[in-house]
């Protein structure tokens, strides 16, 4: 696989070939040579994966979904029963929020609601979150709240925005109280943390599309369904993030709560929770980001938002209505961030100065903004915001796409050719031509060599399912549409962060741009490239590239930055060159940093694909959106769980070359 | 005699794969250690026998990895031995239910940590006040017992800074205050002052003596350091590899000790400060003349000036009279050092 045919490389330029890097090359020879036979010298067996053989587990799941939502009983009650009254019961803080947000206290249904009683005006929650950040970190924080809020009002997103925020805050709350709970247990008993772990894992590497369909049959059409999609995706990284915070505690702190006579209460929340706080927002940061990654897809399936003004706009081809709604998640997307941390207490700012006069202000504007918002009730005229007043740059982007489009045709398709004749099909029609039970030999014994018996049988398992299910073509064009686009992502990414560390200006535009195309939903840059490259394979990878190459650059930089200065020191005192010091010691020191940065690679470049399945490609994205479209329950999950596999063997694999360092 | 406060009774603590093997009813079936280590288990600490009586400090003291910690953690009621008993009050502290151990551990024992172990969160005040909080006391009550801590510790006008604002002695004196703050009968010092310089060690040191003149609670001290052992103990115990070699006062352990681990340990400590008179006079006294008295418990470097300038001896006195006589060449041989001396038995 691309593992085998990336290892000799290195071997070759350096000194004579290492007798533990023999079967490796062994391997891709042979690979080469079944790839290059003509397809009949094999039996029909080894050409493709008999029909006959295939397991129906898509027709069983399928069958599963409708009998537990028709015949299954929970004692007196129908699942299905129970389902709705647990949809009916998380529907409840959502509408909340979304009354007092986006929609006002209604009466009646549909367009014959009456609006007993409007949402925050705008003003008024300008006015009161303003307030609320200077006291909690000044005004800094504060303006760039205020100027957040007033990107939403001017540009007309206000609305919109609200809705998603509503949704946004209910399901990370949920997310990040549920991740909380499960990471402690985990803790308190490591047994529940083994059970938990390959669950999370597949949680986090199956398309969300895998099981939107499942959700809306449990659930129902509606938010509530877009709601558990998001915290079933988000809240893996808040678990994770649990376990190691709760763990990273220092002993003493532990053994201070025992002697001073902490109950197991008073030991989670006086001592364990406080101390690891810091930690746990770096997972309640990943679980806002997670939640606002999948607005759009949840949008699909009935959660509204600035979501389904972004598909709406792709529908029409609006680049600069796409753009806009998509930057206004971005900007929602930072500020909740922005936020979330600064409700973190900051030990190292004095406390008490002044904090007298910090509630009088808190109060005021609390106060102002209520009165405001009844004003707003009282005159309706004066909550919205002037439709003169708007902007929009939309014709703006438009614009520019077009002038790029008639002045760069040429030099645009002269690339895209290139890359596709010389790179994407041969690497294709190489990964098809392999024969099914020699990969999974190749990934079987891989395992063996680098893990063990059990991680042999786990990833070769993995890649049998594949096979099994009959998804094996699909699965074969994921993977070399994946591969590809994480070798570029990598050979961009990491001169990127090596060269970034350097210069820590060019670090910050660096930084910025990443976070911007991660939060940017995928759809939003999808349009453009299109409109250049239409749809197909290339189109797809760049949008793969663009989306995944953060963690390759942001891990380099990581790595690199965070040698110990005494190592440099050391490497300066005996001579090196800054050169030197790069390639000998940051490097080779970063080495395990970048390997996890390939990992978080690999898995957002999976996760893309299910999105790149809507300009056209071939493969297990498109299964799983095609079963989506069908309301095929089982195609869409084993095609998700295929995805997952893909994901989970790449990170078997890494997570292993990370632990024996050296091989 | 009245009961220590705490005492080990041939208390173990073994790690290993196969540690169990080894214990039945809370007793080990051997006493030899390469029996345990020939099965891969390692004894942090081996059938440690220890007294320690109430009112006075009592020091561990070792190297790393001499089992110290472990011990004091089993003192402490946080891990329990895995063979033998801690007798707290003459009552084995792991028999206490869970919940008597939680209200020994909020009122009768009170702990510093060597890296503090502050709650980053919590303000100086909050950080003294937090064992009370835990307790359950009323706020006002909590933070004026709280205050009073840091004012015994000299560090008013500062209760409301984060621990991050600190430096390290003042983080130890916050550390310090709040181990006192539930007025514990046991007071707990594992390594207190490692993490300091030497300047502010040395200022610490003399903080605890002064807090421990005031408050004359029993006290556990770990330490790696000899001289800090001297200056803060009434006794001592020498732990290598677990066990402990000896235990005595600080003359004790320099004057006879029991193993030549105790002997390399205790070369280079300050003898005038330690020796009394007792330890380094000749008990044949010759009739005199003499050029002065000295008590036998006076130290060393209380009389050494006036030994020096004397040309006679000097008299040592116990109970009005003469048992011994010192001259200026035993002071000599103190401040050679041991190897060209021959001291006691």
């Amino acid at each position: 696989m691309k593992k085998a045919s990336a290892l000799p490389a290195g071997v070759v330029f350096g000194k004579p070939v290492n007798l533990r890097h023999l079967p490796w090359l062994i391997i891709v020879i042979l690979s080469v040579i079944l790839a290059e036979l003509p397809r009949t010298v094999f039996p029909r067996w080894v050409q493709k994966y008999p029909t006959g053989w295939r397991l129906s587990l898509a027709d069983w799941i399928s069958a599963f979904m409708h009998w537990l939502t028709v015949d299954a009983h929970l004692g007196p009650l129908t699942v299905s029963g129970f389902t709705r009254a647990l949809s009916f019961l998380l529907d409840l803080p959502l509408q909340l929020a979304s009354m007092v947000l986006a929609t006002g206290v209604l009466k009646g249904q549909g367009s014959e609601a009456v609006m007993l009683f409007p949402p925050v005006p705008w003003f008024a929650l300008i006015i009161a979150i303003a307030a609320l950040s200077w006291t909690l970190r000044g005004w800094r924080l504060a303006v760039g709240m205020t100027i957040g809020f007033l990107y939403l009002a001017v540009f007309g997103q206000w609305t919109s925005a609200m809705v998603t925020l509503a949704s946004v805050l209910v399901a990370a709350l949920l997310s990040a109280a549920g991740g909380l709970a499960l990471g402690l247990l985990c803790v308190r008993s490591a047994t529940f943390g083994r059970l938990l772990s390959p669950l999370l894992d597949v949680a986090q590497t199956m398309p969300v599309f895998a099981y939107l369909l499942p959700m809306l049959i449990l659930f129902g059409f509606g938010p509530v369904s877009a709601m558990i999609a998001t915290v079933i995706y988000a809240i893996p990284p808040m678990v994770r993030v649990t376990v190691v915070a709760i763990q990273g505690v220092p002993d003493e702190l532990r053994s201070l709560g025992s002697m001073t006579g902490c109950t197991r209460r008073q030991m989670t929340w006086r001592i364990l929770l406080p101390t690891a706080l810091p930690g746990l927002m770096v997972g309640v940061n990943q679980v806002i980001m997670l939640s606002l990654n999948v607005v759009i897809i949840a949008s699909m399936i009935g959660a509204g938002g600035l979501g389904w003004d972004v598909l709406g706009a792709l529908r029409r081809l609006d680049i600069g209505g796409g753009l806009e709604a998509g930057l206004a998640i971005t900007v929602l997307a930072v500020m909740l961030d922005r936020f979330a941390q600064a409700l973190v207490p900051d030990a190292r700012r004095s406390g008490p100065s002044g904090s007298r006069s910090h509630h009088r202000v808190i109060a005021g504007a609390l106060a102002l903004a209520g009165l405001l918002w009844i004003a707003a009730a009282l005159w309706p005229a004066i909550a919205h915001y002037p439709e003169s007043a708007r902007l929009s740059t939309g014709p703006f982007w438009n614009d520019l796409v077009s002038w790029i489009n008639i002045h760069f045709h040429d030099p645009l398709d002269v690339i895209k050719t290139f890359m596709l004749l010389h790179v994407l099909m041969p690497v294709k029609r190489f990964m098809l031509a392999l024969p099914w039970p020699w990969v999974v030999t190749v990934v079987t014994l891989a395992g063996l060599w680098m893990g063990g018996i059990r991680l042999a049988l786990t990833v070769g398992l993995m890649c049998g399912f594949m096979a099994v299910v009959g998804l094996w073509q699909p699965a074969m064009i994921t993977l070399y549409l994946c591969g590809v686009s994480v070798v570029i992502a990598m050979l961009l990414g990491v001169p990127v962060g090596v060269i970034a560390t350097q210069r820590p200006w060019l670090m910050k535009s660096v930084e910025v741009f990443i976070d911007t195309l991660q939060t940017l939903p995928a759809f939003v840059y999808l349009i453009p490239i299109v409109m250049l490259f239409r749809v197909g394979d290339f189109t797809a990878m760049i949008g793969i590239v663009l989306y995944a190459i953060a963690p390759a650059i942001r891990y380099t930089a990581h790595g690199i930055s965070h040698v110990p200065e005494s190592l440099i020191e050391a490497g300066t005192m005996t001579g090196c060159t800054r050169g030197q010091i790069l390639r000998r010691i940051r490097l080779p020191h970063a080495l395990p940093d970048m390997l996890l940065g390939l990992n978080q690679t690999i898995l957002l470049a999976l996760s893309m694909l299910v999105i790149t399945a809507l300009v056209g490609t071939r493969d297990l994205g498109q299964v799983t959106y095609a079963a989506l479209s069908k309301a095929d329950v089982g195609q869409g999950v084993v095609a998700g769980l295929c995805v997952a596999f893909i994901g989970m063997i790449s990170d078997r694999f890494i997570r292993q070359a990370i632990r024996q360092p050296g091989s | 005699m009245q009961h220590p406060v705490l005492a080990c009774r041939k208390v173990s603590r073994l790690y290993g794969a196969r540690a169990s093997e080894f214990v039945t009813d809370g007793h080990l079936t051997t006493d030899n250690v390469q029996t345990l280590q020939e099965a891969g288990i390692t004894p942090a600490i081996f059938n440690v026998d220890l007294d320690i009586e109430r009112g006075k400090t009592f020091v561990i003291m070792g190297l790393s990895g001499s089992g110290k910690s472990t011990l004091l953690r089993c003192l402490a009621g946080l891990t329990p031995p895995s063979a033998g008993k801690i007798l707290f009050e003459s009552k084995n502290l792991f028999e206490f239910s869970e919940a008597d151990l939680i209200q020994i551990h909020r009122h009768q024992m009170g702990m510093v940590f060597q890296h503090f172990a502050l709650l980053p969160h919590l303000t100086v005040l909050g950080n003294v006040a937090f064992p009370l909080e835990i307790q359950g006391r009323p706020r006002a009550e909590r933070e004026e017992i709280a205050q009073r801590m840091i004012r015994l510790v000299g560090l008013e006008g500062r209760e409301h800074r984060f621990p991050a604002q600190l430096s390290g002695g003042q983080q130890q004196r916050v550390g310090i205050a709040r181990s006192l703050a539930g007025d514990p009968d046991v007071w707990f010092l594992d390594e207190p002052f490692s993490a300091l310089d030497p300047l502010i060690r040395r200022e610490m040191q003399a903080e605890v003596i002064r807090l421990q003149g005031m408050l004359k609670k029993t006290i556990v001290f770990i330490t790696h350091d000899f001289e800090e052992a001297v200056r803060v103990a009434d006794r001592i115990a020498i732990m290598k590899d677990g066990q402990v070699e000896q235990v005595g006062t600080a003359e004790e352990l320099l004057v006879s000790p029991a193993t030549d681990y105790v002997r390399a340990f205790t070369r280079d400590a300050p003898r005038a400060h330690i020796l009394t008179a007792r330890s380094i006079m000749t008990t044949s006294p010759s009739a005199g003349p003499f050029g002065g008295e000295v008590n036998a418990t006076d130290r060393v470097i209380s009389f050494a000036r006036e030994l020096d300038a004397s040309s006679l001896p000097l008299a040592v006195i116990e109970n009005n009279e003469i048992i011994g006589a010192i001259d200026r060449t035993m002071l000599l041989d103190i401040l050679i050092g041991p190897e060209t001396q021959a001291v006691g038995a």
